[in-house]
């Protein structure tokens, strides 16, 4: 597809060939994923949480699917066929657990692959498209993995709903008919139960149709590497399959043996224990924070505490908390900055490790922590840095850094020699 | 233009930032937070451990046998243990009959209603029956322990922070109030004081006051310690009944990926060894 020396797709069998001139699957996986893509051969590891997403993703799909087998959408028997499933079906435990741990690494590694891009550059032309869809993707991951929480109707499910729907009725004149609309009443119920598990079914389906385009649009320019460089020449590529099925595969594995640790030995770690608890609309649990993956966004929505003007702190909060995602989109607009890697922009690069890193840990730590001084503070100086970050600094940036020089080639940035233009 | 509306909301969220934290630091200073009194007196879960704890642990069975008899005759008065049933309890070492011969002991209450008198009625329990609940609602429940209502048990060690250290703790911890415990947070009526409980004073009076109050068939000296520890280990079983299980799949399911690991690293080592080498060639 991407490069005129990528392998060309032959059929070796008879099946094979009648097959590709009635429905040229294998040809397109082959493009798409396999010895008919040639990606750049200077990846580093940060580049396989992509693919690493993707296969959490698939576990998310088949262990949900397992457990929507025995998962009743019903207020009042939710919490029950959650424990159902946890003692009495065959391996039960395990795929509910699978479930919920997997939620968190499937975040983890799009925390990681968005990381990525944010360091090297990668939102920047040719690949904007990708950049967008990727942010798609982010947003209906969030929605899914929200209303997935709900559905096992523990305390921490009910006030979570309550919470993060009661942040619409924040927004003048049709922020409560939206709340009404999305829990089908006026408080999370049955109703909100119900609809929550048709698109928590739904969504990640979604997620895979907006995966497919965000391949797509990464095979017209080819993927990014850690130079920011594009590639001149074959030699510049290897072919991705085998080269990078192969690194891909080891670091499953070794993704796969974390994974296995925390769902056998340490299952309920990452999980609140208030969600033991079936749903109880009169009792407030002491502190209602949501999964780890949201509180770097919660920090953001409860450091607005003083109304500006005729503008609730609450409002703000919300409308800061949905253009902290929302600036991702702009991105590739804001930082004008020819060169894509930050390993050549000294600038750059100390803002990015000094600056954006330590102000989403502070996000992070401070949206898990109670809402109470010096947590408070802390988000609001954390927060002020992360707008001034992609909204101010990025945009300056762009204007006055003097990039280091870039290698000719990737081939020369490897192996020291210039890429000798025909091979 | 992009960039001209990007700084304009971005000063506008920092600058907001700012002065907010700078009239919280501000309030911050002159007038400091007062530590909530539930702060200096609550206590961290003490020092307790279990032999299902970490990834080896397998549950003691003689002693969950022996936590199933606090339960049964101490907690059970007030207790629930809803998702449990009778049948579950083989999992603990008692076999069909005697298990059959505990549930025939609780009377379970049936939709029926007695034709003499008019009242419920109600039958001996089956093996296949969760435990009855010891009130017949909410109400009830709230009504016999001052408004409180007592939690079903089923799930207490993974529904609290802490778990059953923390349920250990809480039996093992109800003394008199100390001296400087100001008037608000001291117990009021019905209430009992507890450093290990949240805020300090609960509805449930010491269940396990002193030592005997069961006795073991397996000669074990049943101290309050003991009973508390025992109890507390019945009721990681019954919060997660599979986890030897799950111990045991978990060492399987690993030694088979760190072999699959270590089988696709060395592959990955092979195909890479030529686009490798030509890096070597740069850093000699
Ligand atoms: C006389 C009735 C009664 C008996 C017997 C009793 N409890 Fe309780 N228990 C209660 C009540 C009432 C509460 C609710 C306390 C509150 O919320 O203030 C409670 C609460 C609890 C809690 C929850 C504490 C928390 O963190 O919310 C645990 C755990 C507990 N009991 C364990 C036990 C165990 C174990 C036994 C048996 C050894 C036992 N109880 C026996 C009445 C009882
Ligand atoms: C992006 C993919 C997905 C994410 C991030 C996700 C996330 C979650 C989360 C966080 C929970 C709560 C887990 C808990 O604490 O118990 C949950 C529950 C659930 N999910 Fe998903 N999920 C995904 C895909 C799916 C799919 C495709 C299905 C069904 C086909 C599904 C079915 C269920 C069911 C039935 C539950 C309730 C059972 C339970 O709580 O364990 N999920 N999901």
């Amino acid at each position: 597809m991407s490069f005129p020396w990528a392998k060309h797709y032959t059929p070796s069998t008879e099946f094979g060939q009648w097959m590709d001139e009635k429905l040229p699957l294998p040809r397109f996986v082959y493009n798409s994923l396999g010895a008919g893509y040639p990606a750049p051969r200077n990846l580093n590891y940060m580049w396989n949480f992509g693919s690493l997403a993707g296969i959490f993703l698939v576990v998310q799909i088949v262990t949900g699917i397992i457990l929507a087998m025995h998962y009743a959408a019903n207020a009042d028997i939710a919490f029950d066929s959650v424990e159902h499933i946890m003692r009495d079906v065959n391996s039960g435990w395990m795929f509910r657990y699978a479930h919920a741990n997997g939620a968190s690494f499937f975040f983890m590694a799009i925390y990681l692959h968005i990381g990525r891009g944010l360091y090297y550059g990668s939102y920047k032309a040719p690949r904007e498209m990708i950049w967008l869809l990727g942010v798609v993707i982010y947003l209906l991951a969030m929605a899914t993995a929200f209303m997935g929480y709900v559905l096992p109707w523990g305390q921490m499910s009910f006030w979570g709903a309550k919470v993060i729907t009661g942040l619409f009725e924040a927004i003048p004149l049709v922020g409560t008919p939206i709340q009404e609309l999305l829990l089908g009443g006026f408080a999370p119920d049955n109703a909100a139960l119900n609809r929550f598990f048709s698109l928590h079914y739904l969504l990640p389906f979604m997620i895979v149709g907006v995966i497919i385009l965000h391949i797509w649009a990464l095979h017209i320019p080819g993927s990014n590497n850690p130079t920011g460089v594009d590639v001149k020449g074959p030699q510049d590529t290897v072919p991705f399959h085998p080269y990078y099925t192969a690194k891909d595969g080891w670091t499953l594995g070794l993704a796969l043996i974390f994974f296995s640790i925390m769902l056998f030995f340490m299952p309920n770690f990452l999980g609140h224990a208030e969600n033991y608890i079936p749903a109880n609309p009169l009792s407030t649990p002491a502190n209602i924070v949501p999964e780890w993956y949201f509180w770097p966004w919660y920090a953001i929505l409860r450091a607005f505490t003083v109304d500006f003007l005729f503008i609730p702190a609450k409002l703000l909060g919300v409308l800061a908390m949905f253009s902290a995602i929302l600036v991702w989109f702009f991105l590739p607009w804001l930082d004008k900055s020819p060169v894509r890697s930050g390993g050549y922009r000294p600038l750059f690069k100390k803002f990015f490790w000094f600056g954006l890193i330590p102000c989403i840990a502070v996000l992070g730590y401070c949206g898990g922590a109670h809402a109470e001084e010096p947590f408070v503070m802390m988000s609001q100086i954390a927060t002020a840095y992360y707008f001034a970050h992609f909204l101010i600094i990025l945009p300056l940036l762009s204007s006055f850094e003097k990039p280091e020089p870039l290698p000719n080639s990737i081939t020369e940035a490897v192996t020291g020699k210039p890429l000798e233009q025909a091979s | 233009m992009v960039r001209i509306f990007g700084m304009l909301i971005g000063l506008f969220f920092t600058g907001w930032m700012l002065v907010t934290f700078v009239l919280g630091a501000n309030e911050y200073v002159t007038n400091p937070p007062v530590k909530a009194v539930e702060y200096q007196f609550h206590l961290e879960p003490k020092e307790a451990s279990f032999k299902s704890d970490g990834p080896l642990g397998k549950f003691d069975r003689q002693q969950l046998q022996r936590g199933f008899q606090v339960y049964k005759e101490v907690c059970a008065a007030c207790h629930s243990l809803r998702l449990v049933a009778f049948r579950n309890l083989e999992e603990l070492g008692y076999n069909e009959d005697e298990v059959k011969a505990i549930a025939a002991n609780w009377p379970i209450p049936t939709p029926d209603i007695d034709p003499a008198t008019g009242e419920m009625s109600s039958r001996p329990s089956l093996a296949a029956d969760k435990f009855p609940k010891p009130f017949a609602n909410d109400v009830a429940a709230g009504a016999a322990n001052n408004n409180a209502i007592p939690p079903d048990l089923s799930l207490i060690t993974k529904a609290r922070h802490g778990g059953a250290p923390y349920i250990y703790s809480l039996l093992t911890g109800y003394q008199d109030p100390p001296a400087e415990l100001p008037e608000s947070s001291r117990p009021g009526p019905g209430l009992h004081y507890n450093p290990y409980f949240p805020n300090l004073n609960l509805a449930m009076a010491s269940p396990i006051a002193g030592d005997d109050m069961v006795s073991y068939s397996d000669g074990t000296a049943a101290t309050v310690d003991q009973m508390a520890m025992d109890v507390s280990a019945f009721l990681i079983w019954s919060a997660e009944p599979k986890l030897e299980e799950r111990h045991q799949l978990g060492w399987a399911v690993i030694g088979f990926l760190l072999i699959a690991t270590i089988l696709a690293y060395l592959s990955f080592r092979t195909i890479w060894a030529d686009v490798k080498a030509e890096k070597k060639k740069k850093e000699a």
